[in-house]
């Protein structure tokens, strides 16, 4: 048994301890949102928050999250994430959507500790990011959008 | 639901009609289940046809018969029913439809359902309307029957029908049980272009909220109880069979419930995906290689440079070429080079498939719905109809889950009955792995281009040889793309070259390949509209004009090339020369090409550093498609054309070593990141023409585009893609 912290709640699970968070959570969970991509953290499908940073699930074994918080894009409710998802939704950025909670997660880290990033910034923190719709010219829109409304 | 044919339906089938054929299958056999429930169940959705289901709350559900992959169909075709329905956009739902071939049939493909070729816009523009029309119509004539007035009396407004004189008004909820019971009209009118409301406006996509919170659901995303997943061990080159299964370790890991050989390979199948992967990972099988394809890229790039060199099949002829490529003033050759290309949609294939009594139930993000139905019911023994398929949004696909032999169904479907002792929902996934090494790529292609010049520097000859494999030769869609000999959707946009040259000849060899492959965005346009392109403005430079006013001379007789290809200047500043910036050297570049009857131009400025790498800054683009239903999401179409372009023309081949592909995952095939996308404008020519599509037209124009702009840049002429940049070093 392994015991994390998933969205706030404790969770245990029964799962062998190279099993990747991303499984465990898409598996055990049910917790969709995080995709599988490519498995080897080179597409960021699977970025979730552990301790608040962005991690790639699929890489990351569970028994590394034992005793971790680890948020998801179902429950990543920062302020972050609120105004990027407005964002998201008002630029119309996805298209497919499937690499999209994954691009939403990183660049939640991103404002979390750049407020005002440009477009460089976006570029650094998202570029492992694979969009292969390649809606990257309205999530770099969208990211200062919601960096504004973050400021205010 | 028992079928119920109305006879006032079939009498007016019989006499023929109004409408169009498709469009009066699509309404025949659901009118008699709309009218079965309004009699015996009073409260229930007004159903009017296929399309269209008005629930008691005012919501109005629409069916899309067309894959959702991120194209936008879930947008763009509720936006006509709402238009012609007069509903406002926040009461409408969406639901793919179910895989019926009679129902939702593709109208420009006969009677197949299935998303492809950029067709959804085009094939559904009347028929939605006309189910909106309709559906309006009925619910006039159900309140002017309530009201005891007449229906020219009445008329809508969001969603509700009005009665000015007397002030009366009733929501369409409240009007489904009546409306259910009036007869259908024979013949509707539909608003003119001056009244949309909807039509050419900026209407959000309906699925942008689940897919930034993580609740849009994917065929991968369904759990269902019991649902067991399976990978597939493959074999290693095409061809390759099963000779012998060591399984004792892959049953041993925990987890993993059964090891089933099925035609294409070995399956493992566990209660979660981990524990099939290593399930997959312990097992042994030993393959018998001896009727595999052992290809090897440079050996087949010699062979397929040699055909180059042979006479192939004519696809098109005009004039005499050859002749007069002779006596031509100045005469130029060219060779481009294409490597095989793999989708890797981010949703990696899966599929998951129930059998039960009598039948299988599908789940996928099916692009071909009829086929698939078909594929799976041969490997049952069923009839097509008890194969339901429930189509998912797809994570993306361009092409590869419209694969004629249905490849990941049928290995699903093939997984559950070999493991149907299991009693559960079989779900095949791939991994990325398994995406790269499973074949059905762009085909690659070698082209050889000359052309001659006269005095003045006009173009007189123009004579082009490709060389690469059939995508329709084998498959069901033979009869319809293979003419004499000649797959058309490998020589489209060069036998049918736009450019006014008097002497045009075309050839195409198809060398027979065990390597499957299969169209990819924009299919036959990858390769020659790069040819083309590249080759055009290496004649104008030849003949020492600008390459913006040599297109244009000879596109006089072709007004839609024309008119993206000035928008796109003009927007773009042709003719004014670049900002310049320090250490880097400069250039724009053009291309315009007509793909699935839409129009695009491209200019793209780049700059290269003295190593050769370059950026590409800006893209300027012009899309000609017919009426712009949708206009930001063309042009996020149009975004997502030029990114997904630019990533293969920087990064993508898939080779071949003995068989064996080279290529593994997102390391060796690596994908355009954010920092490499440029800059992209979108401007729409408008235009009275029925739409076309979008999903496609926005590739084509980009490599080339590039490719000329990187010559404009350095002087030197990049024929072969992905780029070589190594050739651009000024050091």
């Amino acid at each position: 048994m392994i015991t994390f912290t998933v969205n706030g709640k404790p969770r245990s699970v029964d799962a062998a301890p190279d099993t990747p968070l991303l499984w465990v959570l898409r598996d055990n969970l049910g917790l969709t949102g995080t995709k599988y991509g490519c498995g080897v953290a080179l597409c960021g499908s699977c970025t979730v928050h552990l301790n608040g940073a962005p991690v790639r699930a699929c890489m990351t074994p569970i028994s590394a999250a034992a005793g971790q918080k680890i948020t998801t894009i179902e429950g990543a409710r920062s302020k972050a994430v609120k105004a990027l998802q407005d964002a998201w939704v008002s630029l119309d950025v996805p298209q497919c959507g499937y690499c999209q909670s994954g691009q939403i997660m990183s660049a939640a880290a991103l404002l979390a500790r750049n407020p005002h990033p440009t477009d460089a910034d976006i570029d650094a923190a998202l570029d492992g990011n694979l969009c292969r719709c390649a809606t990257y010219q309205r999530i770099r829109a969208a990211v200062h959008q919601a960096a504004r409304t973050m400021r205010g | 639901m028992e079928k119920i044919i109305d006879p006032s339906r079939r009498e007016f089938l019989k006499t023929g009609a109004t409408l169009g054929a498709g469009l009066t299958i699509a309404f025949y056999l659901p009118v008699g289940a709309a009218r079965m429930m309004a009699g015996q169940d009073a409260g229930k959705p007004f159903v009017p046809n296929a399309f269209i289901r008005i629930a008691p709350d005012d919501t109005v559900t629409v069916i899309v018969k067309h894959l959702e992959m991120g194209q936008g169909v879930n947008t763009g075709l509720p936006t006509l029913v709402a238009e012609e329905l007069d509903v406002p956009w926040e009461k409408i739902l969406v639901e793919s439809a179910p895989a019926d071939a009679k129902l939702y049939n593709n109208l420009l493909w006969g009677p197949m359902q299935g998303t492809g070729g950029s067709t959804a816009m085009a094939n559904s523009f009347d028929q939605l309307r006309r189910a909106g029309a309709t559906a309006r119509a009925m619910l006039i004539a159900a309140a002017a029957d309530n009201w005891k007035v007449d229906a020219s009396t009445l008329s809508t407004q969001n969603g509700m029908v009005l009665h000015r004189a007397s002030g009366r008004k009733a929501s369409y909820g409240k009007l489904a049980d009546k409306a259910a019971t009036m007869p259908q009209p024979a013949e509707v009118q539909l608003k003119s272009a001056k009244d949309f409301k909807y039509i050419g406006k900026q209407f959000k996509r309906t699925d942008s909220k689940a897919k930034s919170d993580g609740s849009a659901q994917f065929a991968s995303d369904l759990r269902l109880p019991g649902q067991l997943t399976a990978l597939l061990a493959r074999p290693p080159l095409f061809g390759a069979k099963v000779k012998r299964i060591q399984a004792d370790k892959a049953k041993a890991v925990p987890g993993v419930r059964a090891v089933v050989e099925v035609p294409r390979g070995v399956a493992v199948i566990a209660t979660d995906f981990w524990s099939a992967k290593k399930g997959r990972d312990a097992l042994q099988v030993e393959w018998d290689e001896s009727g595999a394809e052992r290809v090897s890229s440079a050996a087949q790039r010699e062979h397929y440079l040699g055909l180059l060199k042979q006479p192939g099949m004519v696809a098109r002829n005009e004039g005499d070429a050859a002749k007069a490529l002779v006596p031509a003033t100045k005469n130029l050759e060219a060779t481009f080079e294409f490597p095989y290309l793999a989708h890797t949609p981010m949703e990696p294939l899966n599929c998951i498939v129930q059998l039960k009594d009598g039948g299988c139930e599908i789940w996928a993000g099916s692009q071909s719905q009829t086929g698939d139905q078909a594929t799976a019911a041969k490997i049952l023994g069923l009839q097509p109809e008890q194969v339901q398929i429930h189509t998912m949004l797809a994570g993306g696909s361009f092409g590869r889950r419209a694969n004629p032999t249905s490849d990941y169904i049928a290995e699903a479907v093939s997984v559950a009955k070999a493991a149907s002792h299991l009693n559960a929902p079989i779900h095949l996934m791939w991994t990325r792995e398994d995406d790269l090494h499973g074949g059905y790529y762009r085909p690659m292609f070698v082209h050889a281009v000359s052309g001659g010049l006269d005095a003045q520097g006009n173009p007189v000859a123009w004579s082009q040889r490709l060389v690469g494999q059939s995508i329709a030769a084998g498959t069901a869609f033979e009869g319809g793309m293979v003419k004499d000999g000649i797959d058309m959707i490998s020589v489209e946009g060069a036998s049918n070259l736009a450019y006014k040259i008097p002497n045009l000849h075309v050839e195409l060899h198809s060398p027979k390949l065990g390597v499957p492959v299969l169209w990819w965005r924009s299919v036959g346009h990858t390769h020659t509209a790069f040819s083309t392109e590249v080759f055009i403005d290496e004649l104008a430079v030849a003949a020492g004009k600008d390459p913006y006013e040599f297109r244009r001379a000879l596109l006089d007789h072709q007004p839609r090339h024309k008119g993206v290809l000035e928008l796109a200047a003009a927007k773009a500043g042709w003719g004014k020369p670049l900002a310049p910036k320090s250490g880097v050297r400069r250039g724009r570049g053009i291309a315009v090409h007509e793909s699935f009857r839409s129009f695009v131009a491209e200019v793209a400025e780049v700059s290269v550093k003295p190593d050769g790498s370059f950026t590409v800054d800006r893209v300027v683009c012009a899309v000609d498609c017919g009426i712009a239903v949708n206009p930001d999401q063309i042009g996020a179409q149009m975004e997502g054309g030029i990114g997904f372009a630019l990533s293969a023309a920087l990064h993508s081949a898939i080779t071949f070593k003995d068989g064996r592909v080279e290529q593994s995952n997102f390391n060796d095939y690596p994908l355009l990141r954010i920092s490499e996308m440029p800059k992209v404008e979108v401007h729409i020519v408008p235009s009275e023409a029925a739409p076309t599509g979008v999903g496609e037209p926005g590739v084509p124009p980009l490599a080339p585009a590039v490719a000329n702009a990187l010559f404009a840049a350095t002087g030197k002429r990049l024929r072969k893609l992905p780029f070589e940049t190594a050739e651009l070093r000024s050091v």
